[in-house]
């Protein structure tokens, strides 16, 4: 074998729909193929693993190419709720779980999940704020220790 | 397509060693097959992940993934990462005999 992938670190930095799932996807597609995955939360990334918010995360509807819809449509109220729950029902049929399960599905493969100490300082937030799988609110420096040896993926 | 031996029976089996022809298999394979992910011995519960694996694959023609084995199997998550570390759903499908399970989730 070899050119194996032993371990990932992967950061999440955004807090829109489409921000958070592609790290979830690929920590848990690590784990799945016994891959050791370490989770970084940093920024509006805060948001998945946010007790309260975890459950309102949405997809942007404006400054985003990729939904093919005028800027002004995307701006209308409500729009990015409707493009969300129409995401959400696709997912759903697709057996893809949503963000609160998800995140507990990853904790229980046995991936780490931490939240960006610089991040958490600068929203005032505090570990009651996060869901039992965060394992700590750490610093960039403890961060690239636990990465140490694997790849770093930044999302 | 490489030949491999479990049991004293020549099988086929896949680049990663999953195998090719799922009717080839018999439980006497997986102690060998286990051995192979660095699973000593096979309990009880890794029968019936194994066992459930191949209830699946008869029934659906693909294993499930670790969300769905976790959801239906009896096992939970964590017991699962804890009987196959490697991945419960890609170690008990090899151990199980049946093709590696492609789901993203």
């Amino acid at each position: 074998m070899g050119d194996t992938i032993e371990k990932v670190s992967i950061i999440i930095s955004k807090g829109s729909l489409d921000g958070i799932y592609p790290g979830l996807i690929m920590a848990n597609g690590a784990r799945a193929e016994g891959i050791e995955a370490n989770l970084f939360f940093t920024f509006f990334g805060l948001d998945a693993i946010h007790r309260k918010r975890m459950e309102h995360i949405k997809v942007a509807t404006v400054g985003n190419p990729g939904m093919h819809m005028a800027t002004l449509l995307g701006a209308l109220p409500g729009m990015s709720g409707i493009a969300t729950h129409m995401m959400a029902k696709k997912m759903h049929e697709l057996e893809i779980p949503d963000i609160p399960e998800f995140v507990e599905f990853i904790g229980d493969t046995g991936a780490g999940m931490y939240a960006c100490k610089a991040s958490v300082d600068m929203f005032d937030m505090t570990e009651d704020d996060f869901v039992e799988q965060v394992q700590g609110i750490i610093t960039v420096g403890e961060f690239y220790d636990i990465a140490a040896g694997g790849e770093i993926i930044f999302t | 397509m490489p030949t491999a031996t479990y049991a004293g029976t020549d099988v086929t089996v896949n680049d990663e060693g999953f195998f090719e022809d799922p009717t080839q298999w018999t439980e006497a394979m997986a102690p060998e097959l286990a051995a192979g992910e660095g699973i000593d011995t096979l309990t009880d519960r890794h029968w019936e992940v194994i066992r459930f694996m191949r209830s699946e694959y008869d029934a659906k023609g693909t294993g499930p993934t670790v969300r769905i084995l976790g959801k239906t199997s009896g096992v939970p998550v964590k017991e699962l990462y804890q009987l196959f570390p490697k991945g419960p759903a890609k170690q008990a499908a090899k151990v199980a005999g049946i093709p590696k399970p492609r789901g993203c989730i």
